[in-house]
């Protein structure tokens, strides 16, 4: 469980979080939208641990996030930023096999390969394999990414637009993997996403976080969020949910 | 792939010091032997620091076209050599105890070259070009500086300035070289150690720290290794600005895997076996003396010129 606590954070002096509290229940799939520079990506950057707070504290199941070393934080959460690497001539097994580095730290063994290869298998990265991630195209190397973030075998995943660069196809079936982790009947994971696409929120998310200018605006469960007066209130446009065909839908009211 | 390249660059290397050794060896050849062992020790040993250090640097700083070298240590180096002659005399640096002089003068380096390194990295890893114009406007400065301090010298303390600013295997003294060895030895094998950290730090520092790299003090650490490395080094034989980038390359080229287990051994045995092979060719063969450093500049600076083009055309 995540619980946020007057958290301020600032970035080159300048505040982009203000006195923001929130506890996110472990499991699910929990959603951050809001419009661009709301501070959803700094929010994700601060629960991975990279941003330390102005204000205010972030406790994972009770310990101070911040405080946690890198190898601790690690174990416990993994993070799938917007930059990503680039490292010319490693293959789509050796960047995914990085994430298992919290557990071997450097020396594999057979788990972490078995966990190397189900990770290529949920991302249907199997054929590509052996190839270099610099001859991937984007959304492979994004799926290739997600996949890193996956075999890195953590309770809490954060991910900030994991799916900018995916056709629908693919997009879909990221959202659905990512469903499945966090629904797991074994190991369920808590997923914390950055979604720009309202209709991917509106369909997949179990709790929605909305932000605007830095605060909260509206936190809770999907249906209680996704609102039209919220929505429109958020985005400052007119928007509204509708099912369509059995599934929920954002169109321009 | 990547083991045999390695054991044919080994075997390219022990080849090149054999023929180093004993080619034309005439008598009294123990007493050749032994001038000649030194010579090559140095040649490897620098080398091998120098093309190791440097994919170190490249590593840590997130780009593959700098060395240690280019963003101002060689510019310190000469800073340094000026003040200690301008602060002792010509005759007094001359007169210098060998084994403390070359202490301090290493401990001196490597100290100012981690807070050079240090300082140019936090303010501009990841920006190629703020990066190297940081590093050659403090060269530029430290330049600037040393030749305002020569033109205080007396001819003669130029002089001794001049010969030591320059690359010379020529003249390794034994007993430096007994110090530097073991150093640079140690310093290789601990880089080798660091490889699947290295590894990690190559996705940068983000991906490096939320996979559980402790990224600031590593980078503090390999600066300081980095720093120690090419410190003796250049206390030893003097500044080989782009020795290292060319071992860095070619190391890239041979291997086609950015895996540093492989890379680092890779890097340094190139960087040694360019020196030793090169000194054997100009000396041996050529009968040239003095004109292997230059040699080394040059092919660097052409490197270093390739690659920075083929990066502007991408």
């Amino acid at each position: 469980m995540i619980e946020i606590e007057g958290l301020r954070v600032e970035r080159d002096g300048t505040p982009i979080l203000h006195d923001l509290s929130l506890a996110l229940p472990a499991g699910g799939i929990t959603a951050l939208i809001g419009p661009n520079g709301a501070g959803k990506s700094t929010l994700l950057l601060t629960l991975a641990g990279l941003i330390g707070p102005a204000a205010g504290r972030v406790r994972l199941d009770g310990d101070d996030l911040h405080a946690l070393r890198p190898q601790a934080r690690a174990l416990r959460l993994a993070f799938l930023g917007q930059d990503q690497a680039q490292v010319s001539r490693l293959t789509v097994r050796e960047m995914v096999g990085f994430g298992r580095w919290p557990h071997h730290r450097g020396r594999p063994g057979a788990v972490d390969r078995a966990a190397v290869a189900e990770a290529l298998e949920v991302f249907g990265l199997g054929a590509l394999a052996e190839r270099p991630v610099s001859s991937l195209s984007g959304g492979q190397r994004q799926r290739t990414q997600i996949a890193m973030a996956h075999a890195q075998a953590t309770p809490l995943v954060l991910l900030d637009e994991p799916l900018s660069a995916l056709d629908p196809r693919y997009a879909r079936e990221v959202m659905e993997a990512l469903v499945a982790m966090a629904h797991d009947p074994v190991t369920p994971r808590s997923v914390v996403v950055v979604l720009h696409d309202l209709g991917m929120a509106a369909r997949y998310a179990d709790r929605v976080v909305a932000m605007k200018h830095g605060r909260l605006a509206a936190a809770g469960p999907r249906r209680e969020v996704m609102r039209d007066a919220v929505l429109s209130d958020l985005f400052d446009t007119g928007l509204k949910l509708r099912e369509v065909e059995g599934a929920d839908v954002v169109l321009p009211a | 792939m990547a083991e045999r390249r390695l054991i044919l660059l080994g075997l390219a290397l022990a080849l090149g010091c054999t023929a180093f050794l004993l080619w034309n060896l005439r008598v009294p050849m123990g007493f050749i032997l032994s001038l000649r062992a030194t010579k090559l020790a140095a040649l490897v040993i620098v080398g091998a620091a120098t093309g190791a250090a440097t994919v170190l640097f490249q590593t840590v700083a997130g780009n593959r076209l700098i060395t240690p070298g280019i963003v101002g240590f060689d510019a310190l180096f000469v800073f340094l050599q000026t003040m200690l002659v301008l602060t002792l005399g010509g005759a007094g640096y001359a007169t210098l105890p060998t084994l403390p002089a070359f202490l301090v003068e290493t401990a001196c380096l490597a100290g100012a070259g981690v807070a050079l390194f240090g300082l140019l990295l936090r303010r501009g890893a990841g920006d190629l070009i703020r990066l190297v114009l940081s590093g050659l406007i403090l060269g530029v400065m430290l330049r600037g500086l040393s030749g305002f301090a020569q033109r205080l010298l007396e001819p003669s303390e130029f002089a001794v300035v001049q010969q030591a600013s320059f690359a010379s295997f020529g003249a390794v003294d034994a007993t430096q070289l007994a110090i530097a060895a073991p150093i640079l030895g140690l310093a290789l094998a601990l880089a080798w150690r660091l490889s699947p950290r290295l590894d990690l730090a190559l996705l940068g520092r983000d991906k490096a720290i939320t996979l559980g790299l402790d990224f600031d003090r590593f980078v503090l650490g390999v600066l300081a290794l980095i720093a120690v490395m090419v410190a003796v080094s250049t206390a030893l034989v003097g500044p080989v600005t782009f020795l290292g980038l060319l071992a860095a390359a070619l190391a890239h080229a041979l291997l086609r895997q950015p895996r540093h287990a492989a890379l680092l051994p890779a890097a340094a045995g190139l960087g040694a076996l360019i020196l030793v092979s090169g000194q054997f060719l100009f000396e041996r063969l050529l009968g040239f003396q003095s004109t292997l450093a230059v040699i080394v500049e040059f092919l660097g600076g052409l490197v270093f010129l390739a690659l920075v083009l083929r990066k502007a055309a991408r």
